[in-house]
C-alpha cells in the first residue's frame, strides 16, 4: 500500500482496472488485425476496428528502460523515494508505464525479466499493476 | 509547393529570463516584447496582420482574441499552438504558411510566461509531518494521468532520465559526455548578456557533483524554470525590403508528432525527432553538413545527444564521441546553441523553446555580437515538446 496519484477511469478503461483488482493484467486484442492496442482504445490502433476483445495478459515481461527517482516527481510520493519508475514492454509486445517494487534500485538494469504485481492504492479503491524482479 | 523562401524572420524581440517576474501580468509581458519586436522589424502595429499564440495559464479561452485587443491589433489570422517546446518552432512555419496562403503579410509570433515567486507561507521542512495521502487529478482525464501519473511519471525528468537509460544501454555514454554539453553551452551563454547564467563559469566536474535528480541525471543537466518572453516577426517576401533588419529566410520546415504518453514513444531510432528534421532539410534541398549553426532543443543534455543523431548531423550511437571531440561554442567547429541553450539561458515556458529560434534567425541576421559565428549562411533551430513528443525543424537562411 502507498500513497499515489489516483487515476481517472472511464468507461473504456475499466475492465482493466476491474481485471488489476482481481490480479490480473488485462489487455485489448483486435478481433480483425490482432493488435494490441495500449491505454485502452475504442478503435484499434492499426486498423480502426472497433472489435476489441479483453483478454488476461501473462503478466511476464522485460525493462525497457527505468530511472531512480531520487527526488519526489510529486508530493505524494515523499515517502517512496528512491523509487525506479519503468517501462516495462509485456511479452504480448505493447509497454506500459509502472514502477518495480521490492528490489534494491541499484540492481535494477535493462533487459531484465520482470512479472507483474498488484498493489492497491492508499485511500482509494483502485488497485495498480506494478512489477517485481523474477 | 513548399515554404521554401515564401516568407523571412524581419524582428526579433526577447527579454532575458528572470527567475520570477513577481505581479507583472502575462499580457503585460506578452505586450511589451510584441512591441519591442514590431520595432525591432521597423514596423508599426497597423502593420501587423497574423498574430501566433499559445494557450496560456490564466485565461480560460479566447487567447488570440484577447492577446490581440491587448496589443491593440486586428489580424486577418489569429491562431493558437500548443505542441510544448515545439510551440516556437510551430508559430513559424504557421506564420510563413498563412503568409503563403495570403491570410496575412505579416505576422507576429509570441510566446512568454510568468513566475510569480514563491508563495510566503510555503510550510518549512517538517521531518514530522503525517504521511502524503493519495489525491485524485480534480481536471485531467488524459491517459498520461490514468497510465503514468500513478507511478510517478509527472513532470520531464523521469522521461528524459528514462530516454538517457535506454540511450546508454543501447548505444553506451559517458556521463562525462553529457556534461560536455552543459559546459560548451555554458561558455556561450558567458558570452550573452541575456543569458541567466551569463555571469557563472562551468565545469564538467560541477556538473557530475551536482545532485543526482532521476538516474542518470544530474542537476545541472536539466533546466532551470524562468519567466520571460520572447517574440518574432514573420514578413511574406515582398515586405522583406520594407524592414529594417536583414531577412532570416524560411527555407525549410518539418514537423512531427508520434504520441503523448512516453511509454508509447517510439524507439530511440525512429522518434519524430529525425521526421520533423528530415522534412525541414527535404524542403529546404539541404543536408544537415551544411548547417554553421545547430539550435537544438536542449530541456535536457540527453536530448541534444539524441537530436544530434535523429537530425542526421551525427552517425548513429556516435554522439557523446562527437561533442567530446568538437568544439560546440561559438567560436567552435561545431557551433550549437551559441545563446547558451535553454540549460544556460533560461527556460521562460514556450519562450525557451523560441529561444532556440531567435538565436537562429539573430544569428543568421549576423546580430550576435560577441559570439557571432562568422560568415553563417545556413542554420538549423529544433524544437520538441513533451517527452520527445512534438517535433518541429527549421532551416534558416541568410539568402533566399
Ligand atoms: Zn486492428
Amino acid at each position: 500500500m502507498s500513497a499515489r496519484v489516483i487515476p481517472p477511469i472511464s468507461p473504456t478503461t475499466q475492465p482493466y482496472w476491474e481485471g488489476a483488482a482481481r490480479g490480473e493484467l488485462m489487455l485489448q486484442q483486435c478481433s480483425a488485425c490482432g493488435q494490441r492496442p495500449f491505454p485502452p482504445h475504442t478503435h484499434c490502433e492499426k486498423c480502426g476496428s472497433a472489435e476489441l476483445a479483453w483478454q488476461a495478459a501473462s503478466g511476464k515481461g522485460t525493462i525497457y528502460t527505468y530511472t531512480i527517482s531520487y527526488r519526489a516527481p510529486h508530493p505524494v510520493f515523499r515517502d517512496q523515494c528512491p523509487m525506479v519508475i519503468a517501462v516495462v514492454e509485456l511479452d504480448e509486445g505493447p509497454r506500459l508505464m509502472t514502477n518495480i517494487i521490492e528490489c534494491d534500485p541499484e540492481h535494477v538494469a535493462v533487459g531484465m525479466a520482470v512479472e507483474a504485481a498488484f498493489e492497491k492504492i492508499d485511500d482509494s479503491d483502485v488497485v495498480l499493476p506494478v512489477f517485481r524482479l523474477v | 509547393m513548399s515554404l521554401k523562401g515564401a516568407a523571412a524572420v524581419v524582428g526579433i524581440a526577447e527579454l532575458a529570463p528572470q527567475r520570477y517576474t513577481g505581479d507583472a501580468s502575462i499580457l503585460d509581458l506578452l505586450s511589451q516584447v510584441g512591441a519591442e519586436a514590431i520595432a525591432d522589424a521597423g514596423f508599426k502595429h497597423a502593420d501587423i496582420d497574423g498574430l501566433v499564440v499559445h494557450p496560456i495559464g490564466g485565461l480560460p479561452g479566447f487567447v488570440p482574441a484577447t492577446v490581440a485587443e491587448y496589443l491593440g491589433i486586428k489580424p486577418t489570422f489569429a491562431e493558437l499552438v500548443d505542441l510544448g517546446g515545439a510551440t516556437g518552432a510551430g508559430m513559424v512555419w504557421r506564420a510563413a504558411a498563412a503568409i503563403q496562403a495570403g491570410m496575412c503579410t505579416t505576422c507576429l509570433c509570441l510566446t512568454g510566461t510568468r513566475r510569480r515567486g514563491r508563495p510566503q507561507n510555503r510550510k518549512q521542512q517538517n521531518t514530522e509531518r503525517p504521511p502524503p495521502r493519495s489525491i485524485a487529478p480534480t481536471r485531467d482525464r488524459s491517459p498520461a494521468a490514468e497510465f503514468d501519473s500513478p507511478y510517478g511519471m509527472v513532470g520531464a525528468n523521469v522521461g528524459y532520465a528514462m530516454i538517457a537509460t535506454r540511450y546508454t544501454h543501447e548505444y553506451g555514454l559517458q556521463d562525462t559526455q553529457r556534461a560536455k554539453v552543459a559546459v560548451d553551452q555554458r561558455k556561450n551563454a558567458n558570452a550573452n548578456p541575456k543569458a541567466f547564467f551569463h555571469d557563472q563559469q562551468l565545469t564538467i566536474d560541477d556538473v557530475l557533483s551536482s545532485e543526482v535528480i532521476c538516474q542518470p541525471l544530474h542537476m545541472l543537466e536539466i533546466v532551470m524554470p524562468a519567466a520571460g518572453a520572447a517574440a518574432l516577426i514573420v514578413t511574406a517576401a515582398d515586405r522583406v525590403p520594407d524592414a529594417k533588419q536583414k531577412p532570416a529566410w524560411i527555407l525549410g520546415a518539418g514537423e512531427s508528432v508520434t504520441h503523448s504518453s512516453f511509454a508509447q514513444a517510439p524507439n530511440l531510432d525512429a522518434t519524430g525527432i529525425g521526421i520533423a528534421s528530415r522534412a525541414a532539410f527535404n524542403m529546404a534541398d539541404v543536408k544537415p553538413g551544411d548547417m554553421g549553426l545547430a539550435s537544438l532543443y536542449d530541456c535536457y543534455t540527453i536530448m541534444v545527444l539524441l537530436t544530434l543523431e535523429e537530425a542526421g548531423f551525427v552517425p548513429r550511437g556516435e554522439a557523446g564521441a562527437f561533442v567530446e571531440s568538437h568544439d560546440l561554442t561559438w567560436a567552435g567547429d561545431f557551433p550549437l546553441n551559441t545563446h547558451g541553450g535553454q540549460l544556460s539561458f533560461g527556460q521562460a515556458g514556450m519562450a525557451g523553446g523560441m529561444s532556440h529560434v531567435t538565436e537562429a534567425a539573430r544569428q543568421i541576421q549576423g546580430r550576435c555580437g560577441e559570439r557571432q559565428v562568422p560568415g553563417l549562411e545556413l542554420a538549423y533551430a529544433h524544437g520538441n515538446g513533451g517527452i520527445i513528443a512534438e517535433q518541429t525543424g527549421l532551416v534558416f537562411g541568410a539568402s533566399r
